[in-house]
């Protein structure tokens, strides 16, 4: 007996050993994303415009001469789970910079542990503001706050002649954040706010809300959540003969999957973007968008998810930047390097200027946003 | 008051189906005492079955439900065999662990075969609503609550007027008195498991078309088919319906006049009200204990 539990760790000991071999010959890069829960749709969307950002990095030849290691952990659309996958691929994996970890809710519980194991992580969509202005230096983030987002929608209310405006956004940390930022931005240009109506992430039934909203006397609704609650507040929306004007924001619309679902449900709705792969000559980096478009098609993938999934694909391409700029695969090095890095991403230029209490600054790119409206089941571009 | 209206409304719709899922549940969970995880998956794989037969196959939308009604009932028959009688006697924690590993093999095998993005069902109902006065409702909705009151009918009718439903009340009663009696109690308890399981079924394929699909449909639904269940007295059909509605009315009001952040924990309110003040659920006969 004894014996053969002495076998047990001389096994998990020899695979360690070989495994920590195998290791030191790529970098690592931790991948905290919802495969599966609430956000799994866009979590691997997201997975997998990551791994096209590795394969065409490791097809150049990798980064400091190694090919880099995508460690793609899942944190099931839950904080508590985000935390202790991010735990896991420091401690466990070694992994010296992670990305992550798509919602806002997810991404602030990471964040004490980002601070515990000093390791920075580069933020691909989460829009809270409070994930840059807590004072935790580690992060970086890419997408836009919502107050950039209020800030790029601010030069468009005079346009759409916003008088009243009620919100119905999602219960947490991002949909909360949004209400609040563009609340804020509409009343200084003289917006009235009706109503904030939430909706828990996994509810399916949003006639209640809605119905509130369709009595109230505002003429534009501001809408929050990811595309599946989206597709079905438009179907419940037709239903109960709302016809107000509704606009989304938060970028993870998927305006493709909206049309396919939601048909003429969606027409009329405007959405507010961070992408648009419909017109690839309009991004500000043509070349790039049109290669990772053609190599998501080649991979099979629907193209409604090209709005989430460029994300990781830039997510992936900064942390590599700032590994190559740093010039050793370890923690330290590579946040003083994300603050030197110039790459041309997929949706504008990242360079991370400090946001957040002084001294211990956070990191936030500014990107651009846009304006969307489908129509007759098409997307058009509003300009702003 | 056209908003009061249309909560009201939106309360019928939403109880019916609410109902649908509360009595496949009473009879599994109340009638033979096993709590039933995989309840929520079964209403998963219903949606699936009609996505299925709906997109995928192209055949009529109306063929699609008693299809998924029928997959929901080999499935649930499949569970009973494979996991349930085999644990026969053992005690309830055990059925309960075996079951929520059930669940999530089962919930991680949708997602592996369909992935996670949502799904939609096409279905032959016109887009425009219903409009009657200052409420509107759609079509598919009405269609929704009037098949959900068929099968609630129909459920009711077999448990209480057939044999079989003689048989399996006669069963959980007394479970060595009825086999004494000639009651082939195994397949009863199969069949009651199999009926559960294709009520719950029927409830995911009604209202997959309604909202989208997805592999973690089931969660909500199945913590609100306990709270319907726990609301009217385990085991008690016509509790169940009746909790049905009360959930989806205090939802709707809860939401349309207290606070939208709480719409659905007022299912979990109303299970702690209930057991703080009325234990064995609303419409529950007074019982003699030992």
């Amino acid at each position: 007996m004894t014996r053969t539990l002495g076998l047990v760790p001389a096994i998990a000991l020899a695979t360690a050993l070989f495994g920590g071999t195998a290791g030191a010959q790529t970098i690592k890069i931790g991948v905290n994303e919802p495969l599966t829960g609430a956000f799994a749709a866009s979590g691997t969307y997201v997975v997998n415009g990551a791994k096209i950002a590795a394969d065409e990095i490791n097809a150049k030849g990798g980064v400091l001469g190694k090919k880099i290691e995508l460690v793609i952990e899942d944190n099931k659309s839950n904080p508590t789970e985000a935390a202790a996958v991010a735990e896991k691929l420091i401690t466990s994996d070694k992994v010296p910079v992670l990305m992550g970890a798509w919602g806002s809710s997810l991404t602030l519980a990471v964040m004490p542990k980002l601070m515990e194991y000093e390791t920075p992580m580069v933020v691909e969509t989460s829009s809270s503001g409070k994930i840059t202005t807590t004072g935790n230096p580690f992060i970086f983030r890419i997408s836009p706050p919502s107050a950039v987002e209020a800030a790029a929608f601010k030069n468009i209310v005079d346009k759409l002649a916003l008088k009243k405006v009620d919100f119905l956004v999602i219960n947490n940390d991002w949909g909360r954040g949004t209400a609040e930022d563009f609340s804020k931005m509409m009343k200084d240009k003289g917006i009235s706010i009706g109503l904030v109506e939430t909706m828990d992430q996994g509810a399916q039934d949003m006639s209640a809300q809605l119905s509130k909203i369709k009595s109230s006397d505002s003429e534009t609704v501001i809408v929050t959540t990811a595309v599946d609650q989206l597709t079905l507040i438009f179907k419940q929306a037709a239903a109960l003969g709302l016809k107000k004007r509704i606009i989304t924001t938060g970028g993870s619309q998927n305006p493709d999957q909206i049309i396919a679902q939601a048909g003429a449900a969606a027409n009329g709705t405007m959405h507010l973007t961070t992408f648009l792969p419909w017109f690839p000559d309009k991004t500000p980096n043509p070349e790039a968008t049109n290669y990772f478009i053609a190599e998501w098609k080649k991979r099979g993938f629907e193209f409604a998810g090209c709005t989430e999934s460029f994300r990781g694909y830039d997510g992936i391409r900064t942390v590599a930047a700032a590994i190559e700029k740093a010039g050793k695969a370890e923690p330290a090095a590579i946040k003083a390097a994300l603050w030197n890095i110039n790459i041309k991403g997929l949706n504008g230029d990242i360079v991370f200027r400090k946001s957040g209490p002084e001294g211990k600054e956070s990191g936030q790119s500014q990107p651009n946003v846009y304006l969307i409206e489908i129509n007759d089941g098409k997307v058009e571009m509003k300009t702003l | 008051m056209s908003e009061f209206l249309q909560h009201l409304i939106n309360m019928l719709v939403l109880g019916g189906t609410y109902a649908l899922l509360g009595i496949g549940l009473t009879l599994i969970f109340g009638i033979m005492n096993v709590v039933n995880f995989t309840h929520g998956v079964l209403y998963t794989f219903g949606a699936y079955i009609m996505f299925i037969v709906v997109q995928q196959l192209g055949l009529n939308f109306f063929l699609a439900l008693p299809v998924a009604v029928l997959a929901g009932w080999l499935l649930g028959a499949a569970i009973e065999l494979t996991l349930l009688r085999p644990l026969r006697g053992s005690d309830i924690d055990t059925t309960m662990l075996v079951m929520i590993g059930a669940w999530i093999a089962m919930q991680s095998g949708t997602l592996w075969i369909w992935g996670g993005v949502a799904k939609s069902v096409a279905t032959p109902f016109p887009e425009a609503p219903l409009v009657l006065g200052p409420v509107s409702v759609s079509w598919l909705r009405l269609f929704v609550l009037a098949a959900a009151a068929m099968l609630i009918l129909v459920t009711y009718l077999l448990i209480n007027k057939t044999s079989l439903g003689r048989a399996m009340r006669a069963t959980f009663q007394d479970h060595d008195t009825a086999s004494l009696m000639g009651v082939n109690v195994d397949m009863i308890y199969t069949s009651t498991f199999a009926i559960g399981s294709s009520l719950a079924a029927a409830a995911g394929a009604l209202l997959g078309p309604v909202y989208v699909i997805f592999p973690q449909m089931g969660d909500l639904a199945a913590v609100k088919a306990f709270a319907i269940v726990i609301l009217g007295g385990l085991g008690n059909i016509t509790g169940a319906v009746i909790g049905g509605f009360i959930l989806a009315l205090a939802e709707e009001l809860g939401a349309g006049y207290v606070s939208s952040g709480y719409r659905d924990a007022m299912g979990f309110l109303i299970i702690i009200a209930v057991l703080i003040f009325r234990p064995t659920g609303l419409f529950a006969r007074a019982e003699r204990v030992g």
